[in-house]
């Protein structure tokens, strides 16, 4: 089954979809007795929407399809979730994911995402790349008279990065509206809660006064998620839709917890974890 | 042969590929009067990206810009092109296999006066140390023009290095620029000296000193640092005395290193000298004061030739 064939935009299928790939992707960083399980469950909810929601304008068994939309995990230790989607989606198979982490992966299923996996544009693990990259991307496609857009998922850690922002004001010169960024705001980063770390707010102040076009959600309220991306592009602005989203979305002793940035859950956990996520 | 600066080759290079070939984009980061990058932003506006003073920013642009098929020749001076960027270049470039052509202008003690800030010396070192990406230094404004078009053909990320003066014309027309291929500039019998991009120039001034005192030397402009041309450098080394190399770059990891691996590898035993910066900053001053304090100088070159012969003899 490929990803078109899965596409609905029944918000209940989406919200259950959503549930199934954070099962799957606590199976592998499980399995693999490392991983991110905390990034990888508040970005869900907007990764299903964006592949299975008929979003994104792409064919797995095409994936260099010159026109097709580019998607870019720019936090990318949320390679759990990312895997997870790429399987379901067809990009690589369900089994390929049990090589998720291990040497000799055959589909290069690192720890952080490589080209050399089908469905993945660019390599990720160093945060603070991912808007320029996809703004490269944004450029190269308008040069060549496509619609394509450009989708980049930023952590809000990440943003702390001040690249970040060289890339927000280049896209902001270039008028490249075809560019969206989405920041998961899920308000935790490794060493603590993003607020101490160094506060982001007023994060939409921030976009703003760079001349994006800014949108605020609940990242993980799976229509208002499809709203916005259903939105038509603005003329000239480049997007940011900022996602209020909760680190470990979907299990209880998970949400909100730091501690959970960069763990493999014990065997207790995990079993607990996959009933709360049923 | 024409004399021009090899920042100029590569400003009349772009222009021919522009012409040539609509995947060429150019990027820079708000230095192309400087890098003559401005040349093809004037002629080919749709496909020049100006990125402000954001090297990150332009480095991982063009790496986007890549994955849809064009050409990127990012360009910048040396010193922040690549002295900000080397988690950028070595994640979205190298590691992601990009084909990205970062063009560093401005190397070297040769720029002068603005300072050891502004004279890259490490680059070439890191760039070598980057799996996937090749590593090349033209000697004079032909040998630039030729190497640009070869960089634009050639699939894969690139650093090409270049420098600020004018230098001598040492090519002409008739010369074929090979990535992975040195050249022999002038032949000779007593000693080899290997030299990349501006230090050729320099070599050869001081193979003027050296002919008077019939001392005969080859010469070999080694344009491609990486990959290094193996078989002509074990060649040339088994038929010669003793063996120089000569750089405008740090001594640590730059030419002298790569000779001097080839060399270790394949068991020539000769007296082996390095011309290049003592791993040490410099200071201001013009070019040529800095090649004479900090050693680089064809008085410098003509003097350690000299003392090499002296000790076999």
């Amino acid at each position: 089954m490929n990803a078109n064939q899965l596409a609905t935009t029944d918000r209940a299928e989406l919200k259950k979809l959503a549930l199934e790939l954070r099962r799957l992707a606590l199976k592998i960083i499980f399995q693999a007795g490392s991983g991110h399980p905390g990034g990888s469950f508040s970005a869900a909810d907007l990764m299903t929407a964006l592949f299975f929601g008929g979003i994104l304008n792409h064919d797995p068994s095409n994936p260099k399809a010159p026109t097709r939309d580019r998607f870019l995990l720019s936090k990318g230790h949320a390679s759990g979730i990312y895997y997870a989607v790429l399987a379901k989606a067809g990009y690589i198979s369900v089994a390929d994911l049990d090589s998720y982490r291990k040497i000799n992966s055959e589909r290069f299923l690192s720890g952080h995402a490589h080209p050399k996996t089908p469905g993945v544009e660019i390599a990720s693990g160093s945060l603070g790349q991912g808007l320029s990259v996809g703004h490269g991307m944004a450029l190269g496609i308008k040069l060549d008279g496509y619609d394509a857009k450009v989708y980049v998922i930023l952590g809000d850690g990440e943003i702390q990065e001040g690249q970040i922002w060289e890339a927000a004001m280049s896209a902001d010169k270039f008028k490249s509206n075809n560019l969206i960024a989405i920041v998961d705001y899920n308000k935790v980063a490794q060493d603590s809660v993003t607020k101490e770390l160094k506060d982001l707010e007023p994060l939409e102040d921030k976009w703003n006064s760079f001349n994006w076009d800014v949108h605020r959600i609940d990242g993980h309220d799976m229509d208002a998620i499809m709203k916005v991306f259903q939105l038509p592009l603005h003329p000239e602005k480049p997007r940011v839709i900022v996602a209020d989203t909760i680190k470990g979305k979907g299990v209880s002793f998970m949400e909100g917890e730091t501690a959970w940035h960069g763990v493999a859950p014990s065997v207790e956990d995990y079993e607990k974890a996959l009933k709360e996520l049923a | 042969m024409k004399d021009a600066a090899t920042r100029d080759g590569y400003g009349d290079a772009l222009l021919e590929l522009g012409a040539d070939d609509a995947r060429i984009v150019v990027l820079d980061a708000g230095v192309s009067d400087s890098t003559r990058s401005k040349k093809f932003g004037g002629k080919y506006p749709d496909r020049f990206f100006n990125m402000g003073i954001a090297e990150a920013d332009m480095v991982c642009t063009a790496a986007g810009l890549a994955t849809t098929g064009k050409i990127p020749f990012a360009t910048g001076f040396a010193c922040f092109l690549l002295g900000r960027t080397m988690d950028q270049i070595l994640v979205s470039i190298a590691y992601s296999n990009t084909n990205v052509k970062l063009v560093g202008t401005h190397t070297g003690l040769a720029v002068g006066e603005d300072g050891p800030s502004a004279q890259m010396i490490v680059d070439v070192a890191y760039t070598r140390a980057m799996p996937n990406m090749i590593v090349v230094q033209p000697a004079d404004w032909e040998e630039t023009r030729q190497a640009t078009r070869a960089l634009a053909d050639y699939e894969g990320p690139a650093y090409l290095r270049l420098g600020r003066p004018k230098v001598k014309g040492i090519f002409d027309g008739s010369y074929k620029f090979a990535i992975g291929k040195g050249r022999v500039v002038k032949e000779g019998s007593d000693l080899v000296i290997f030299a990349s991009g501006i230090m050729v120039q320099e070599s050869l001034e001081a193979m003027k000193l050296l002919e008077r005192e019939n001392i005969s030397v080859t010469l070999v402009n080694i344009s491609t640092l990486k990959p290094i041309d193996r078989e002509l450098i074990i060649e040339l080394s088994t038929r010669h005395r003793a063996i120089m190399t000569a750089e405008d770059h740090n001594y640590i990891g730059g030419l002298g290193d790569a000779v001097g691996e080839v060399l270790l590898d394949a068991q020539i035993s000769r007296p082996f000298k390095r011309i290049a910066v003592r791993d040490q900053f410099a200071e201001t001053g013009t070019g040529a004061e800095l090649f004479e304090k900090y050693g680089l100088s064809a008085r410098h070159i003509a003097q350690v030739a000299r003392e090499s012969i002296k000790s076999i003899e």
